[in-house]
C-alpha cells in the first residue's frame, strides 16, 4: 500500500484511462447494436431495388447493398447475433472447461492423466478444422458452429483451471473444508471453482472477440447464419461479387468487429497492468 | 536426455492416437444414417447398402475403430464419396498450394511479428510501443477473410499488382497468386508473435544479467543481440506450433476467398457436400502436422537453451 502511494500518480492513472477508453468503445458498440436498429429509419430486411448499390451518404452511412438494403442497419442487427453468440460460446466453454479442469485436478490419478492428454490433443487440432467437422456432422447453422467452438474451446479453460487447482489443493482453507467432512462435490463447487474461475475469466474477455471472428468466418463460408438472417460474416460474403462496383458492402461492416476488439484489448491491457502495479 | 527424447516421442504418439480416435468419432457422431446423408435422398437402398459394407459401417464399433486405425497406418485412406477418387490421390493433387501458402504466411508472421515485438519491447512505454500494441489489438480483431477482401480490392483491383483469384504453380506464379492470401493469413498471427516476444523481451531486459552486461559498458545493440534476444526467443518458439494450427485453419477460409484449389477449399467442399471420409482425412492430417510441429518445437527448445536441457536432466 505504501508503495502504491509513493509511486508517481500519473503512472497508475494512465492505465485506468486506458481501460476507461476501452470500456467506452465497447459500451458504444454494444449500445449501437442494441439501440441502433430501433432508431434507424431503414428496416434491415426490406428490399428497395431503386436504391440499390448506393455509396455511403448521410442517408445511408454505410451505403446500400445489391437489393437496396441499408448496410449499417443490417450490420448492427448482425452484430447483435455475433455478440450474443460470441458471449454464449465463450461462457459455455469457460463453464465446462473450468468444471472439468477442476474435477480432474482435484481427483488426480489416471483420470487427470487421461483428460490432460485429451486436452493437449484438443488444443493441438486446428480450431477451424474442428468447427468445420462439426458443421459436417450437424449441418450448417449458427448453433452447429457454436457447438463446434465449445467442443474445442473448453480445453484451454480446463488447462487454466487445472493449473490453478493444483496450486490451490494444498491451501489451508481447502484442507479445512475436508476436515469439516464436506463432500467432494460441495468442496469443488462451493470452494474450489469460485477461486479458480478468475484467471479463466481474464482469458475469456479476449476470447469473446476471437469467437466473433471465427463465427464471422464460418458465416462467410455459408456455414453460419442462414438467410434471411444475416450476421457480419454473411453480409461481407454477399458483398464480395460487388467488390469492384460497391466496395462498401464488404469492407465497412467489419469496422464494428474491429472497434469491439480494440475496446476489449484496451480494457484487458489496462487491467493486466493495474494488476502488475498492485 | 535420451529418456526425455523417448518420453516426448511417446507423448506425441499418444496424442496422434487420441487424434485418430477423435477423427474416427466424427462419423459415429452424425445424427441419422451417415451413408444416406452422403449419397443423398435419391440413392437406391441397394447402393446405400453396398457403400455401407465398403466402408465397413455394418461392423461393431470397436471392429470399425480397429479397421480405421490399421487403414491409417497402412496408408489406405479409402475413396472420396463425392469425387469418386482415392483420397490419397485427391489430397496429393491439392497439397502444393496449401503447403506453400502456410509456409509463406508463417514466415511473414514470424518476421514482422519479431521486428514489431522487439521494437515495442525496446521502446516500452513510448508512443511507438503504444501504437504497435493498439495496432496489434486491431489486427487481431480483423477477420482474415475480410483482410483478404480489402487487400484484393486495394492491391489487386485498384492497383493491379496481384491477381485476385486462382493459383499458378512455379516460383513466380506462387508469388503472384499467394502473396495477398499469405499477408491476410499472417496478419492476425503477427499480433500473437508480437505480444509473446514483447513480453519475454521485457522480462529478460529486467534481469540481473542484462543489468550486469550494461554495467560492463556494452553497447545497447550488443546487449540486445547477444543477451536479450537469445533468451527471449525460446518462449516464442513454443507458440509457433500453436500459430501453425491457426494458419492451417485460416487457409480453409482464405483459399475460398482467393479461389485457390488447395486442401482448405477441398475441406470446405467436403463439408458442404458431406463427404465424411475426406473431412476425416484432412482433419487427421491437419492435427498430425500441429502435433509433430509441437514435438519439433520442444526438441528445438532443448537443443537451443541449455537451461531447458539442464532442467530436463535434473527433471
Amino acid at each position: 500500500m505504501v508503495d502504491l502511494i509513493s509511486r508517481p500518480r500519473a503512472r497508475t492513472r494512465r492505465w485506468t484511462v486506458q481501460s476507461a477508453v476501452g470500456g467506452t468503445i465497447v459500451a458504444v458498440v454494444i449500445l449501437a447494436a442494441v439501440v441502433g436498429p430501433l432508431l434507424s429509419p431503414w428496416p434491415p430486411n426490406a428490399t428497395d431495388v431503386l436504391a440499390s448499390l448506393e455509396p455511403p451518404s448521410l442517408r445511408h452511412w454505410m451505403g446500400t447493398d445489391s437489393v437496396g438494403r441499408d448496410v449499417l442497419t443490417r450490420s448492427l442487427v448482425g452484430a447483435q447475433i455475433s455478440l450474443v453468440a460470441g458471449v454464449a460460446v465463450t461462457a459455455a466453454a469457460l463453464a465446462i472447461g473450468t468444471v472439468i479442469g477442476s474435477i480432474v485436478a482435484y481427483a488426480g490419478g489416471w483420470l487427470d492423466a487421461a483428460v490432460s492428454r485429451v486436452v493437449d490433443t484438443a488444443i493441438a487440432i486446428p480450431f477451424l478444422v474442428v468447427v468445420l467437422a462439426t458443421v459436417a456432422i450437424l449441418g450448417p447453422g449458427t448453433v452447429s458452429v457454436g457447438v463446434g467452438m465449445v467442443v474445442v474451446g473448453w480445453a484451454v479453460y480446463a488447462r487454466i483451471a487445472r493449473a490453478e487447482v493444483l496450486a490451490l489443493r494444498e491451501h489451508e482453507f481447502i484442507m479445512a473444508t475436508r476436515s469439516l467432512g464436506y463432500t467432494s462435490a460441495r468442496i469443488l463447487l462451493r470452494h474450489v471453482v469460485p477461486n479458480v474461475v478468475r484467471p479463466g475469466l481474464t482469458f475469456a474477455t479476449m476470447d469473446v472477440v476471437a469467437a466473433m471472428v471465427v463465427l464471422a468466418a464460418m458465416s462467410y463460408l455459408g456455414f453460419g447464419a442462414q438467410p434471411p438472417v444475416a450476421d457480419l460474416g454473411s453480409i461481407i460474403a454477399a458483398g464480395q461479387p460487388f467488390l469492384l462496383s460497391a466496395w462498401w458492402i464488404s469492407t465497412l461492416p467489419a469496422v464494428i468487429l474491429i472497434a469491439l476488439g480494440v475496446g476489449v484489448g484496451l480494457i484487458d491491457d489496462g487491467f493486466s497492468l493495474r494488476r502488475k502495479v498492485s | 536426455m535420451i529418456l526425455y527424447l523417448l518420453r516426448r516421442l511417446l507423448l506425441s504418439v499418444g496424442q496422434l492416437l487420441v487424434l485418430a480416435i477423435l477423427v474416427f468419432l466424427i462419423l459415429q457422431a452424425v445424427p441419422g444414417d451417415p451413408v444416406k446423408i452422403m449419397l443423398g435422398e435419391r440413392a437406391s437402398p441397394a447402393y446405400v447398402e453396398t457403400v455401407r459394407q465398403q466402408m465397413g459401417l455394418d461392423e461393431p464399433v470397436l471392429t470399425q475403430l480397429w479397421m480405421y486405425l490399421t487403414r491409417i497406418v497402412t496408408g489406405n485412406l479409402g475413396n472420396s464419396v463425392i469425387f469418386g477418387q482415392p483420397i490419397g490421390t485427391l489430397i496429393a493433387s491439392r497439397v502444393e498450394p496449401s503447403a506453400i501458402l502456410i509456409t509463406y504466411g508463417l514466415v511473414l508472421a514470424i518476421v514482422f511479428g519479431s521486428v514489431l515485438g522487439i521494437t515495442a519491447a525496446l521502446r516500452s512505454g513510448t508512443v511507438a510501443d503504444y501504437s504497435i500494441r493498439i495496432l496489434a489489438t486491431a489486427i487481431f480483431s480483423m477477420p482474415a477473410f475480410w483482410v483478404g477482401l480489402v487487400l484484393s480490392l486495394v492491391l489487386g483491383i485498384q492497383l493491379g499488382l496481384f491477381p485476385v483469384s486462382g493459383y499458378e504453380p512455379g516460383l513466380v506464379g506462387a508469388f503472384r497468386t499467394l502473396t495477398l492470401p499469405a499477408i491476410a493469413l499472417a496478419l492476425s498471427l503477427i499480433a500473437v508473435v508480437l505480444r509473446t516476444l514483447r513480453g519475454s523481451m521485457l522480462r529478460v531486459l529486467g534481469t540481473e544479467y542484462v543489468e550486469a552486461a550494461r554495467a560492463r559498458g556494452y553497447t545497447e545493440g550488443r546487449i540486445v543481440r547477444r543477451h536479450a534476444l537469445r533468451n527471449a526467443v525460446t518462449p516464442t518458439i513454443s507458440i509457433i506450433a500453436v500459430v501453425l494450427g491457426f494458419l492451417i485453419g485460416g487457409t480453409a477460409v482464405l483459399e475460398q476467398v482467393f479461389g485457390i484449389p488447395g486442401l482448405g477449399s477441398l475441406l470446405v467442399q467436403a463439408v458442404e457436400r458431406r463427404d465424411y471420409p475426406v473431412v476425416q482425412v484432412i482433419a487427421l492430417l491437419a492435427g498430425a502436422v500441429v502435433i509433430l510441429a509441437g514435438l519439433v518445437a520442444d526438441l528445438l527448445q532443448a537443443a537451443l537453451d541449455p537451461r531447458v536441457r539442464s532442467a530436463i536432466r535434473h527433471g
